[in-house]
């Protein structure tokens, strides 16, 4: 085994300047994912989550990071350009959300993997389309010499999404970012490309960040959990303590918003009062006190004062709430 | 797709029909006489009568639509006798006021008005297309600033006061250049170019400015793009993003607006062409517009609508050329 952890980030920060004034859109978050495990990371929009991917891709353009995320040892925060370019695309991948955008209209699915290969890997740009086509197979695309030759339009959101992995994967990553990569599709297509992707892993080892909303996807595929809010990281845990006992009253009130089969028949679905925080203006304290029913119960100067960092609760488990009861 | 091309022409021919149609109609109802032109200012009124008839003037309105329209792939002739008149195949009308058939008063004229039009293009696409994409990826920099302030300036001077003040300068003052005049490329290349370059720079500033405006909004857009986010993530070199992945969808539109601004041009740039006194379609229009000359201003009026109506076939053949999503299955 290799010392390094795949990805290790400590302490990242990223900051936006605008003309209302600079947007810490991620402040101060450590997370690592080791080979062949995925990391999932939840939140709401302006959580900070996507940010947090295209800042270790280094493709936050115009933001300012601060703090360390290291590749397998290797600093990519502060790196050149260049540097980060030789291994975006090689060493670590993105899958992004809407394939149909992702995807460039103008060139054929087998060009665009090809390009990719070619970049990294040199050689004939017939080699290059043969790599293509193999992919386009092992991702579970029929007839993947045929679909090569067609455009992302000509694709089914499904097929897509597996083209848009297939491209990931083509120069064999060792760390995949996958930010929202089944949301636009539906639920039947959505279980087969997370399937693919589970598979995919354990075939190759892969380190697997998981961006999602969806908490469904997170149970389904990650083995730990990094829940965010406003910024900052409220929650991590490995995804079945997090499930069981979720310890922060925003992970709480996420799991109590998932509709469930077994509640009966007219009962209101849940949801969190109040709306997520404005990232110009964050509220004082703690990001999710306005929102939070323990400090609307018992309010607690910690909860306005600085914002407060993440502490131990359990093995493993980390919680960002003052509030120290167990939630279970 | 050759099912395609086949409806676009049907529909362009049709196109052309009715503009015709329109134009004859609209003559029709001018008050001015083709016969009182014909038979020249000492004429009787029996006279005029007599060539009217001769004319085919006297047949009604349909009538003499379809002899105008057949003369186009037939020719005809007007009158009969000694005095009549011969147009040739393809016959566009006849102007009685110069004695020429309006075919080959367009003919002579169009290489000026083409050889205006493409050079300009060229001029202001480089310009335009330039200064925008530049403007674009170095948003909010100074240059970005010059460039856009500097291009609000210039659309807003006048196509005759840049002429003017072009002439002054560089022929009056500095004497670098000849007065304009027309002289064909085959003659003279070098020629063609110097007698040239103050009307395509008048003509070309016009358009370079509004062209610099739309490719940086249009790069700007393109390169907020998923796709060419993408680019990035997959570890291509930034000028193969912005050239390949960026460049290519944002000038699309750009491309969309070059044709149709030629095909306007190609029949004449009327103010530009009068301010240089260029022998082209433009000139030819005003003049006749100034003798009233029927048959040229409505033969110059089909050219143009021709020149439209096929740029926009080029374009829409262009786009699909460029852009899959635009082709037919």
């Amino acid at each position: 085994m290799t010392p390094h952890p795949l990805l290790e980030v400590r302490d990242l920060t990223v900051e936006f300047s605008t003309e209302e004034g600079p947007v810490r859109a991620v402040r101060g978050i450590d997370f690592t994912v080791e080979r062949g495990r995925t990391l999932g990371i939840v939140g709401e929009s302006g959580s900070g989550k996507s940010v947090t991917s295209l800042a270790v891709m280094g493709l936050h353009r115009g933001a300012t990071v601060t703090g360390s995320a290291r590749l397998d040892g290797t600093e990519l925060v502060g790196a050149p350009d260049e540097r980060l370019r030789t291994l975006r695309g090689r060493r670590m991948a993105m899958v992004f959300q809407d394939a149909l955008t992702a995807l460039h209209p103008y060139f054929t699915v087998g060009d665009q993997i090809a390009e990719a290969y070619r970049e990294h890997f040199g050689g004939t740009r017939r080699a290059a389309l043969a790599r293509a086509v193999d992919v386009l197979g092992d991702v579970g695309i029929p007839e993947p010499a045929r679909r090569a030759d067609e455009y992302p339009h000509q694709f089914s959101g499904g097929m897509r999404q597996r083209a848009m992995i297939a491209l990931a994967l083509s120069c064999e990553p060792d760390l995949v970012i996958a930010d929202e990569p089944t949301t636009a599709l539906d639920v039947t297509v959505q279980a087969q490309v997370l399937e693919l992707l589970m598979r995919l892993q354990q075939e190759r080892g892969l380190g697997i960040v998981m961006i999602t909303h969806d908490l469904g996807v997170i149970a389904r595929v990650a083995d730990d959990v990094l829940v965010m809010y406003g910024g900052s990281a409220a929650e991590q845990a490995p995804a079945d303590t997090l499930f069981t006992t979720p310890r922060h009253p925003y992970t709480r009130g996420l799991l109590d918003s998932l509709p469930r089969l077994d509640a009966e028949r007219g009962t209101e679905l849940r949801s969190i009062p109040g709306s997520p925080p404005s990232l110009l203006a964050p509220p004082a304290g703690c990001a999710f006190h306005p929102r939070c029913p323990r400090h609307a119960a018992r309010p607690d100067a910690r909860c306005t004062g600085d914002r407060p960092p993440l502490r131990t609760v359990a093995d493993g488990h980390r919680s960002a709430c003052v509030h120290d009861e167990v939630t279970a | 797709m050759i099912g395609f091309l086949l409806r676009r022409l049907l529909a362009m021919a049709a196109t052309l029909l009715a503009v015709c149609a329109l134009t004859f109609a609209v003559f029709y109802l001018l008050p001015s006489d083709p016969a009182a032109q014909f038979c020249g200012k000492d004429c009787s009124a029996d006279r005029i009568q007599l060539v009217r008839q001769q004319l085919g003037l006297a047949d009604p309105l349909v009538v003499q639509f379809w002899h105008y329209v057949t003369a186009v792939f037939a020719g005809r002739s007007y009158g009969t006798g000694p005095y009549a008149v011969q147009c040739h195949f393809p016959c566009f009308g006849y102007s009685f006021q110069s004695a020429q058939p309006v075919w080959d008063l367009m003919t002579d004229r169009l290489p000026t008005s083409v050889s205006l039009a493409l050079g300009a293009a060229v001029l202001w696409l480089v310009l335009g297309v330039g200064a925008g994409v530049l403007s674009a990826l170095r948003r909010g920099t100074w240059l970005d600033r010059t460039l856009m302030v500097g291009t609000i300036g210039i659309a807003a001077l006048p196509v005759y006061f840049t002429a003017m003040i072009l002439l002054y300068l560089v022929v009056t003052v500095a004497g670098i250049l000849p007065y304009p005049r027309y002289i064909a490329f085959g003659e003279d290349p070098a020629g063609w170019v110097t007698n040239l370059i103050l009307p395509w720079i008048t003509l070309a500033l016009l358009y370079a400015a509004i062209y610099a405006r739309m490719t940086r909004n249009s790069v700007i857009e393109t390169m907020a793009e998923p796709y060419v986010r993408t680019a990035r993530a997959k570890g291509l070199r930034e000028a193969r993003v912005v050239g390949r992945h960026g460049l290519r969808p944002a000038l699309t539109p750009v491309a969309t607006m070059l044709g149709m601004d030629l095909g306007g041009l190609l029949a004449g740039a009327l103010i530009t062409e009068s301010l240089f006194s260029l022998p082209g379609i433009g000139k030819l229009f005003a003049d006749s517009l100034n003798k009233a000359d029927q048959p040229v201003i409505m033969g110059i009026t089909l050219l143009a609508s021709f020149f439209i109506v096929s740029s926009n076939l080029v374009v829409d053949l262009v786009y699909a050329w460029i852009d899959p999503r635009a082709r037919l299955s």
